[in-house]
């Protein structure tokens, strides 16, 4: 697809793909590889007579849009909805035919418009509701409220390859050696995190508090890894250990319209960290400026701020997505790191990595991934996790929506109660 | 007459090509849409692909040189998002933020003008005194907060009216708008009675000062001292004096109703072009954002020439530089 920003190119790259017969299709890779099942499964199928040659503006109009779901396109008003009506002719029918005749998506970006527009019985179904709203609505008998976990984890990278990091200061503004090379620091930060605190204040209990990555039941997980407990104490010890007791001043960035409640997060963890003697100034932004400066603002396109706040949702369902982008070494000539936005390098890392991503035997990759976790996150402390969204959907009582963690409001998830 | 058009559609030029330098530039400085629109899981050469078919690794002067270029054969450029034409976009939108304006102008000036001479008739009364209370409220509350407060009480509390979005179109003489539709009709009340409220205060207060001006003229108390009726002194003689500084300001007015209508788009899901600025300036799509600020600068040039000429009729004093 020509000029698509968001492309699949991702994942078919490396694929070839040969014809058996009409139904067969022989994918080939250049070497092992464990994910090709979770990279098809974000690919559509289209019959060749309407995908070839087609255009952004042939799938918007529906022209090309034409797959082998329980639903049919209709319409698409940019802005406005999207109309989808039931396939009579789907695959799948045999177990029933689809739940609903007609389907009409309508994109409601305010929080509280949303819940109004639910409320007043102009929707029957909405995504996002806001933490705040949760507590209210789950009392609302004509409503059902079903949540889970999401694959997204809101986590803290930290420059770890600038000798002097541009936003850390010593008490007083005078230079000093970046304190956030020294994995003494980064732990005690780690320990300066009141997350139960967090996900029950700022988050309005809508979250769960993170010690890695994912959350259980995803694959790649560590049994092993617990969220670390809050312990200034300890995490003052390890400050003066490092030569840091007096502490430091560091300006901390985040976005404040990405991830849920984000700003507020920002301004909870300066106080936290203000407690083991880090003074810390609040810089939030739009993401439309904040993303560039994070990931190239600095000289050369390298990552601008010094201790930053941010979310990876993974896309693959598994452990190796947050680990080869986030936390293996930044490296251009094989794809590897590319939102590394603190230069963790770990070459022990980097190695257990790779061998995951070549190792077809899920078990085996598990464990693999499980390892280069503990090691990347439980021992270098390379990111700091600090809790995994809650995705939370409203229903009229009639209709409820099984969560998924993808944050995807699929029409199949609905069902009729 | 002719002149004076020409003369301003030059200048309107001029008006335009330095607008499109500064916005140009200025929506090229901040962010950087790859990272925006990118698939997460992408990798570097992913990224330096997106990059290049989006023509961004090119200089920024040679991007604004391109863009000027399209722009002369009517190519606002392409959208990021969508994959189509900027202009193709923002005029699907358009009808929807007409209508709303349409409607909430003639909501304002209905309550507006009566209410405003009414108060400047009788000064001290205390309905005028509630009224110009009224008015302040009116100005001084957020859009945003008063839109969520009606979205309750209308369509939450009561029930009355739809919360969100536009209404089934309909169509009249080949004009297709939701106006013309009784579910059209219920989607926009809310929306456009919000939009109208601060057009509403100001405009009371103007018709107020105007109608305490002018009731204390000659001609008033001659046509008054000649026994013309009431009614004909004030539908008359008063309101056509006082539409003049109302022309104006409706006139700027309007085209700020259509540019910044984009808070109460935002709060009732309007699918209007307010609402695909603003998603469009989170979402960084750059050429969009250009081209609907090109449009707004257009209108706004095309409206104040509008009022310039409505002016000549309304007052027959008035003459335009360079007519003769």
């Amino acid at each position: 697809m020509p000029k698509s920003p968001s492309g699949f190119g991702t994942y078919l790259k490396g694929k070839t793909f040969v014809k058996i017969d009409s139904h067969t299709i022989h994918i080939k890779t250049e070497k092992p590889y464990p994910l090709m099942p979770n990279d098809l499964s974000t690919v559509k199928i289209i019959s060749k007579k309407y995908g070839e040659g087609a255009s952004t503006s042939d799938y918007n109009s529906g022209k090309a849009a034409i797959g082998t779901g329980p639903y049919k396109f209709v319409e698409w008003v940019p802005g406005d909805k999207i109309v989808l009506k039931a396939n009579p002719n789907y695959h799948g029918a045999l177990k029933g035919k689809p739940a609903f005749n007609k389907v009409l998506f309508k994109p409601i970006k305010t929080g509280p418009a949303r819940i109004a527009a639910l409320l007043a019985g102009d929707v029957d179904l909405i995504d996002s509701v806001p933490p705040l709203d949760v507590a209210r609505l789950k009392k609302n008998a004509s409503l059902t409220l079903t949540s889970g976990p999401s694959n997204r984890v809101i986590y803290i990278h930290l420059d770890q390859f600038r000798e002097n990091s541009p936003y850390i200061k010593a008490i007083g503004g005078g230079e000093i050696k970046n304190p956030l090379m020294d994995v003494r620091i980064r732990k005690a930060i780690s320990l300066a995190i009141n997350r139960d605190a967090m996900v029950a204040k700022v988050m309005e209990g809508i979250a769960l508090k993170a010690g890695q990555l994912l959350p259980a039941g995803f694959h790649g997980v560590s049994p092993n890894m617990k969220p670390d407990p809050y312990d200034t104490k300890a995490a003052k010890k390890l400050m003066a250990d490092a030569g840091y007791g007096n502490g430091f001043e560091m300006t901390i960035h985040g976005p404040n319209d990405r991830y849920i409640n984000d700003a507020k997060i920002v301004e909870a963890l300066a106080q936290m960290l203000s407690r083991i003697g880090i003074k810390t100034k609040v810089e939030t932004m739009p993401k439309s400026v904040y993303f560039k400066r994070a990931s190239a603002g600095g000289p050369n396109k390298s990552p601008e701020f010094s201790f930053m706040l941010l979310g990876w949702g993974a896309g693959s369902g598994e452990a190796s997505s947050p680990l080869r982008a986030l936390l293996h070494t930044y490296d251009k000539s094989i794809g590897m790191g590319r939102a590394n936005r603190g230069r963790h390098s770990d070459p022990a890392v980097d190695k257990i990595i790779q061998q995951a991503l070549s190792t077809v035997n899920a078990d085996a990759r598990g464990k693999l991934l499980a390892e280069a976790t503990e090691i990347a996150v439980g021992k270098n402390y390379g990111v700091i996790p600090i809790h995994y969204q809650m995705n939370t959907w409203a229903a009229k009582s009639s209709l409820s929506y099984q969560p998924r963690t993808d944050e995807y409001t699929l029409v199949m998830g609905i069902s009729n109660n | 007459m002719t002149a004076f058009i020409l003369r301003r559609s030059t200048q309107s030029i001029i008006v335009l090509f330095i607008m499109s330098l500064l916005v140009f530039s200025g929506v090229n400085l901040v962010g950087d849409p790859v990272e925006m629109l990118i698939n997460p899981e992408a990798d570097q050469a992913e990224v330096e692909r997106v990059i290049k078919e989006l023509g961004l690794d090119k200089p920024i002067t040679e991007q604004y040189w391109y863009f000027l270029m399209n722009a002369f054969k009517g190519d606002l450029g392409t959208s990021f998002i969508f994959g189509e034409p900027a202009l193709k976009l923002i005029v699907q939108r358009m009808p929807a933020t007409i209508e709303l304006a349409l409607f909430s102008l003639f909501i304002s000036l209905i309550f507006a003008i009566p209410l405003g001479i009414y108060a400047g008739l009788k000064p001290e009364s205390k309905i005028s005194k509630t009224i110009m209370a009224g008015s302040i409220l009116g100005f001084s509350m957020p859009t945003f907060w008063v839109g969520i407060l009606f979205i309750m009480f209308f369509a939450v509390y009561l029930g009355w009216l739809p919360s969100t979005g536009r209404g089934e179109i309909g169509s009249f003489l080949g004009v297709k708008s939701s106006l013309f539709t009784l579910d059209g009709l219920s989607h926009i009340f809310l929306p456009a009675l919000n939009l109208a409220l601060f057009k509403l205060s100001s405009v009371i207060r103007l018709t107020r000062a105007g109608t305490r001006e002018i009731i204390h003229q000659d001609y008033i108390k001659f046509a008054r001292a000649k026994g013309v009726a009431e009614s004909r002194v004030i539908n008359v003689h008063l309101l056509k004096n006082i539409l003049i500084p109302i022309v104006t300001i409706i006139g700027l007015e309007f085209g700020s109703l259509i540019a910044f209508s984009t808070v109460t788009e935002t709060v009732f899901a309007w699918p209007g072009m307010g609402k695909l600025i603003i998603d469009s300036i989170y979402n960084l799509d750059r050429p969009v954002i250009v081209a609907y600020l090109m449009i707004i600068v257009i209108f706004f040039v095309f409206l104040n020439l509008l009022v310039d000429i409505l002016y000549t009729l309304l007052d027959p004093r008035v003459r335009i530089q360079g007519s003769n």
